[in-house]
C-alpha cells in the first residue's frame, strides 16, 4: 500500500472530531458481524466470521501427541494464523510474517490464560498421550480489524469442535464423537482492539484508520469483564489514564461480541 | 466385489452438486468461489501488478503466477502443515499451464498476474475446483481471455468409467484411475491432463468424453456466476 | 449473418456474439472462423456492423492524454515517482513538475513530498508501459488535505457524466471539491458529512452504472440527503 501523506491523518482526525468515521459509523461502533459454524467438514470444529467485508475462517484439528514435560497431564494447544496473499495485496506468500505471529500470539494468550479449556480433561495417559488442539486461522478478505475477527473465529471454532474417536492408538477422524472440547462458557476470551488516533478512541478500524493510528491495545476479556491478555501495538506510547479508557471501551464492546457466541451450546 | 453403484448414489456421468459465485473477495482485482460436492475452492487474482524481483520480468509479456494451497484444517485425517510441499508446488505449476492457453498478457509487459487458490474444505478434485474458480476470477479481473477454462476429474473405479470421483472413490480398495482434466469449452481442447492409476487408451477416450460433457455443464455455471455479478444492479435509493 | 446476443448484454470471454461475416470484431472481441467472440468480460455494444465489449472490470491501463490522480511514492534525481493505480508506476520529471526552474540538487520535497497527491496528465506511454506525467496544464495541481477513494476505472465516464454533469451535480449538492482521475482515483474535500454523501453517491453510480435513468436517481438521492451547511 502506498504511504499516505501527513495531511491524510489530519483528514481522518477531522472526521473523528465530528464524531463520524469514513463509512459513516460512530467512533465506538462495529460494522455488522456474522458468525457461521461448521464451514469445513474435515475440521473437528470450524467457523466463519465476517466483520464488514473482513472475512476470516478458523478451523480446529485434533491429534494425539506427547504432552510437554512441564505439563505431563494437560492437553496441548497451538494457534496459527495464515495471512493468506489471497486476502489482501499487502500479504505475501512465505513463512509467517511478524503480523501473522502477533495475531496468533494474542489469541493464543487469550485462550491459554483464560483457562477456558479444561486441559486436564484432554489427558489420555499422563506423560504419554494427550489431545492436542490446533486452531488455524485463514484470512479470505482483510479490510481492517484482523485481530478481533480472527479471535472471534478461533473461539467460535473451538466451541463447535468435537473430539474424534480414538481406538488402538489410532485417531478416527471420520468418526467424530459427540464430546466437545471441555470448555467453560464464561471463560471464553473475546478480543477487542481499541485504536487511538489523536485524542480519539475507536474500535473496528478501516484500513485507512489503521494506517494513521497512534497506538492500539488488544484486550482479551472474559464474561465477568476480567482481562486475561493484553497487547499494545502502534508506534506511540500511551498514558495510564488512556489505557484505562481504552480498556473500558474494550470491556463494553466485548460484551456485545460475546452475545454473538452465546447461541452455541457448551458442554 | 464390483463397483456397480456409486457410494453417494450418483450416475456414472453425474457430477456432485456444483455452485459458483464471483466477486467474493472485494480486496482482490478478481475473485470467485467454486464448490463441487464437499470440495470448496476460493480464487483471487491480484494484478497485473509490478513484478519483483526484477530479473523475473518479461519485457514482452505479463507473467502468470499461480499458488495452490490447502488450508491446514481442510483435509481428511490429520492437520495439513502450512507452507505447501511438493504436491502443492506441482499443482500450482499445472494450474498455470491449464490457464495460460486462454490468457493474453501481451498488454502488460514486465508485470505479473497473481492467482491464489485456497481450499477451506476438500473431498477430492481440488485442483480441478481451483482451476475452475481461477478461470472465473481471471475473467472477473477484466483480463483478455479467448475463453474460460472448465475442469473436472474423470476416472475409473473397478471397471466403471465415471466423472468427478469423491475422496471415498479415490480411496476404493480395488483398481482406481484418477484423471484430472481441464478443457477450453469453445474448442474442446484439453489443457490439463494427469493421471494416477492405470487405464487403457480406449477407456481414456470414454473418460474424456464424459469429462467433456461435465466440463460443459461446469462452464454454464461459471458463465451464469459471472453474469450474475455484472447483471443489472439494484435500484438507487 | 446473425447477432447471437443483444446490445448491452453481459457476456463472458469465449462467448460467441455473432455468426457470419456481416459483423466486424473491434475492441474486446476477436474472430474465430465465421464467429465474432468476446475476449473479455463486459457489456456488448453493437454499432452498425461493429461489435465491441465495454469492460466492466479490470485494472487501469495508462493512456496518453489521460488526466489521473497520482500519488508520490518516491523521489529520485530526476523527479517524482508516482503511483497511478495501475500495474506501472510513473515518473513526473523535474521540468514537468513545476514551472519554476529547479536547480540541480535542490530539495524536491518542497514541491511534492512523498504521500502527496496531485492531478497530472499522462504525456507519454512507451511500448513497455513506462509512463511520463506532467503537472503543467489547466486543472492540473497539487491536491491538499482530503479523502481518496478508488473506483473501477471503467466506471469513470459515468461518474463524470456528459460534459461533467454528474460530478457537477454532486459538487453542487454537497459543496465538496471533487477531482476524478481517469485512473479510477477520486479525491474529495469537504466537511465530513458532505464527503460521506458524495462518496455514497459515487458508490451508487459505480454499482448501477448501466442502469438507465441514473442521473434522476442520483439527483433524488442527493435531494434526500441534503447536506446542511
Amino acid at each position: 500500500m502506498v504511504k499516505l501523506g501527513d495531511s491524510f491523518r489530519e483528514h481522518v482526525l477531522s472526521y473523528l472530531d465530528a464524531g463520524v468515521r469514513f463509512d459513516g459509523r460512530k467512533l465506538d461502533e462495529f460494522r455488522p458481524i456474522s458468525v457461521e459454524y461448521g464451514i469445513s467438514h474435515n475440521a473437528e470444529g470450524s467457523a466463519r466470521v465476517t466483520v464488514g467485508s473482513t472475512h476470516v475462517l478458523a478451523g480446529v484439528k485434533m491429534a494425539v501427541e506427547k504432552p510437554y514435560p512441564d505439563t505431563p497431564a494437560d492437553g496441548n494447544l497451538m494457534i496459527n494464523a495464515e495471512l493468506l496473499p489471497l486476502s489482501s495485496s499487502v500479504f505475501e506468500s512465505g513463512p509467517p510474517s511478524d503480523e501473522a505471529i502477533e495475531v496468533s500470539r494474542i489469541i493464543d494468550r487469550g485462550i491459554r490464560e483464560s483457562k477456558v479449556i479444561d486441559t486436564k480433561k484432554l489427558c489420555i495417559i499422563p506423560k504419554e498421550e494427550v489431545w492436542s488442539v490446533m486452531i488455524d486461522i485463514c484470512t479470505i478478505n482483510v479490510h481492517g480489524n484482523l485481530i478481533d475477527a480472527s479471535a472471534l473465529a478461533s473461539v467460535a471454532a473451538l466451541t463447535s469442535a468435537k473430539l474424534p474417536g480414538y481406538e488402538g492408538k489410532v485417531v478416527k477422524y471420520d468418526e467424530l464423537t459427540d464430546k466437545g472440547i471441555p470448555l467453560a462458557a464464561s471463560l471464553l476470551p473475546v478480543v477487542v482492539t481499541v485504536f487511538k488516533i489523536g485524542k480519539h478512541l475507536i474500535v473496528d478500524p478501516l484500513p485507512e484508520e489503521e494506517s494513521v493510528a497512534d497506538a492500539r491495545i488488544s484486550a482479551a476479556v472474559l464474561e465477568d469483564g476480567s482481562i486475561v491478555a493484553l497487547q499494545k501495538g502502534g508506534g506511540l506510547p500511551v498514558t495510564a489514564q488512556e489505557i484505562d479508557s481504552m480498556l473500558g471501551l474494550a470491556q463494553a464492546k466485548a460484551g456485545d461480541l460475546r452475545k454473538l457466541l452465546s447461541g452455541k451450546k457448551l458442554k | 466385489m464390483a463397483y456397480n453403484k456409486r457410494f453417494d448414489g450418483r450416475k456414472f456421468d453425474e457430477t456432485r452438486p456444483i455452485a459458483a459465485r464471483v466477486g467474493v473477495i472485494p480486496e482482490a482485482d478478481g475473485s470467485a468461489m467454486f464448490s463441487i460436492g464437499n470440495t470448496v475452492a476460493y480464487a483471487a487474482v491480484y494484478g497485473p501488478r509490478e513484478l519483483h524481483p526484477k530479473f523475473l520480468q518479461n519485457p514482452q509479456s505479463g507473467l502468470l503466477r499461480c499458488r495452490y494451497n490447502m488450508m491446514p484444517f481442510s483435509g481428511a485425517g490429520s492437520r495439513v502443515k502450512p507452507g505447501g510441499g511438493r504436491r502443492a508446488k506441482e499443482i500450482s505449476v499445472v494450474t498455470e499451464k491449464a490457464l495460460l492457453p486462454v490468457l493474453n498478457l501481451d498488454e502488460f509487459p514486465n508485470a505479473v498476474v497473481d492467482v491464489f487458490i485456497e481450499l477451506p474444505q476438500t473431498d477430492a478434485g481440488t485442483r480441478c475446483a481451483g482451476i475452475t474458480a481461477a478461470a472465473m476470477a481471471l475473467a472477473d479481473a477484466g483480463l483478455t481471455m479467448k475463453d474460460l477454462v472448465s475442469s473436472v476429474s474423470v476416472g475409473r473405479v473397478d471397471d466403471k468409467i465415471m466423472v468427478d470421483l469423491s475422496y471415498k472413490e479415490e480411496s476404493y480398495e480395488g483398481e482406481v484411475a484418477d484423471i484430472p482434466i481441464a478443457m477450453i469449452p469453445g474448442t474442446g481442447e484439453i489443457s490439463l491432463l494427469q493421471m494416477d492409476g492405470k487405464i487403457s487408451r480406449e477407456e481414456l477416450q470414454t473418460a474424456l468424453e464424459l469429462g467433456r460433457k461435465a466440463c460443459l455443464q461446469i462452464y454454464e455455471v461459471q458463465k451464469s456466476a459471472l453474469k450474475e455479478k455484472f447483471g443489472v444492479g439494484g435500484k438507487i435509493g | 449473418m446473425t447477432l447471437l446476443v443483444k446490445d448491452k448484454d453481459v457476456v463472458v470471454p469465449g462467448e460467441a456474439l455473432a455468426s457470419g461475416m456481416d459483423y466486424l470484431p473491434t475492441s474486446g472481441t476477436y474472430r474465430e472462423g465465421d464467429k465474432v467472440v468476446a475476449s473479455r468480460l463486459g457489456l456488448v455494444q453493437v454499432d452498425g456492423r461493429l461489435i465491441r465489449i465495454i469492460p466492466v472490470s479490470g485494472k487501469y491501463l495508462p493512456k496518453r492524454g489521460d488526466v489521473v490522480v497520482a500519488r508520490v511514492t518516491n523521489i529520485t534525481l530526476n523527479g517524482w515517482v508516482c503511483d497511478i493505480n495501475s500495474a506501472y508506476s510513473s515518473l513526473l520529471g523535474m521540468k514537468e513538475g513545476v514551472s519554476d526552474f529547479i536547480a540541480r540538487g535542490s530539495d524536491l520535497t518542497r514541491y511534492y513530498n512523498i504521500g502527496d497527491s496531485l492531478m497530472a496528465q499522462i504525456i507519454n506511454v512507451t511500448s513497455q508501459n513506462m509512463v511520463d506525467l506532467s503537472a503543467k496544464g489547466p486543472g492540473l495541481r497539487k491536491l491538499g488535505e482530503g479523502r481518496i477513494i478508488y473506483v473501477n476505472a471503467n466506471k469513470v465516464p459515468r461518474i463524470i457524466g456528459k460534459a461533467g454533469s454528474m460530478v457537477s451535480m454532486i459538487k453542487d449538492a454537497t459543496n465538496c471539491r471533487i477531482s476524478v482521475g481517469q485512473n479510477g482515483v477520486i479525491w474529495l474535500q469537504g466537511t465530513p458529512a458532505a464527503e460521506l454523501v458524495a462518496v455514497s453517491a459515487i458508490r451508487r453510480i459505480e454499482a448501477d452504472s448501466h442502469v438507465s435513468g441514473l442521473t434522476e436517481q442520483v439527483k433524488a438521492f442527493l435531494d434526500k440527503n441534503k447536506v446542511v451547511a
